[in-house]
């Protein structure tokens, strides 16, 4: 059982990634501060029920995440549901022309990774619906795995898995588009590669 | 021929790609696609990418804390604590 008195030694460290969580579940600064805030209180009066030697981010992060859901997701405004289930695996890569092996030099990728900006994929991130976006966050950028984001969600592995597939197919249709957009890419260029038919390399 | 394991298709490579590089699939699941990566450079390519996006993705989303959030919550925290005393 931990101690209520080492909470701040410990847990504050934590708080610049519970704060980008907070503003990639929220979407605006006041909300996130407000959310990081009431996730520290309830951790703090919680904290004895904390087992030392488990995973105090991931505990942090439960917190965090049911917080949201329950009181501040109601009022979010709702991102378009687009339908995910659509959207290939690979598609950015495969928009991108990576799989015409010929391409030589610079590729349409690299070039993509090298310019697209922070601000970019937080707002491809944010654009995901709920369940997606929160599915992508604890498992893309803090690296949980899948047991602890289903013990985070309180989910079963499967709809972990189910919600990082869609979401990570929504995010890189988001970025297609902002690369399109900026003329990072050209649509004509694309094209070829998108409607090319997929060759089998290898048996 | 029939003794070499089947290897997956480029097509079930492109699937399991994510699970992959998420280090979560069986271990015979994993051997299977490492062996048709060993010979699939455009496969290899494909896993490049995204474990590169994945990376760009963690690094991008990064917000730093402002100081007078962290003032708020310690000074909320004292609170609670002397409340609690």
């Amino acid at each position: 059982m931990a101690d209520q008195a080492d909470f701040a030694a410990q847990a504050m460290e934590h708080m610049s990634s519970l704060y980008s969580g907070a503003l990639r579940m929220t979407r605006n600064p006041a909300d996130a501060e407000d959310l990081v805030q009431e996730t520290y209180l309830k951790a703090y009066r919680g904290f004895g029920g904390f087992q030392e030697g488990t995973n105090l981010k991931a505990w942090l992060y439960r917190i965090l995440t049911n917080t949201f859901i329950n009181s501040y997701r109601a009022k979010q405004r709702r991102p378009q549901e687009s339908d995910l289930a659509d959207v290939e695996d690979l598609y950015l890569y495969r928009r991108l022309g990576g799989l015409e092996a010929a391409a030589a030099g610079r590729s349409a990728e690299d070039e993509l990774l090298d310019h697209v900006t922070d601000a970019e994929v937080k707002e491809a991130l944010e654009s995901l619906p709920d369940q997606f976006r929160v599915a992508v966050l604890l498992a893309d950028v803090e690296g949980f795995s899948y047991k602890e984001i289903a013990d985070i969600l309180d989910v079963p592995i499967g709809t972990v898995m189910s919600r990082l597939h869609r979401g990570r197919k929504g995010l890189q249709k988001r970025l297609y588009e902002y690369a399109v957009e900026r003329g990072l890419v050209s649509v004509e260029d694309t094209a070829v590669a998108a409607t090319a038919e997929v060759v089998e390399h290898a048996g | 021929m029939t003794d070499q394991p089947m290897k997956p298709r480029c097509e079930e490579t492109y699937q399991e790609i994510s699970v992959y590089l998420d280090g979560e699939l069986t271990d015979e699941k994993r051997a299977k696609i490492k062996a048709h990566l060993d010979d699939c450079p455009p496969c290899v390519g494909a896993e490049h990418f995204e474990a590169e996006l994945r990376k760009l993705i963690s690094q991008k989303c990064r917000d730093e804390v402002p100081e007078s959030l962290k003032l708020r919550i310690a000074e909320a925290l004292r609170q609670a604590g002397s409340a609690n005393a």
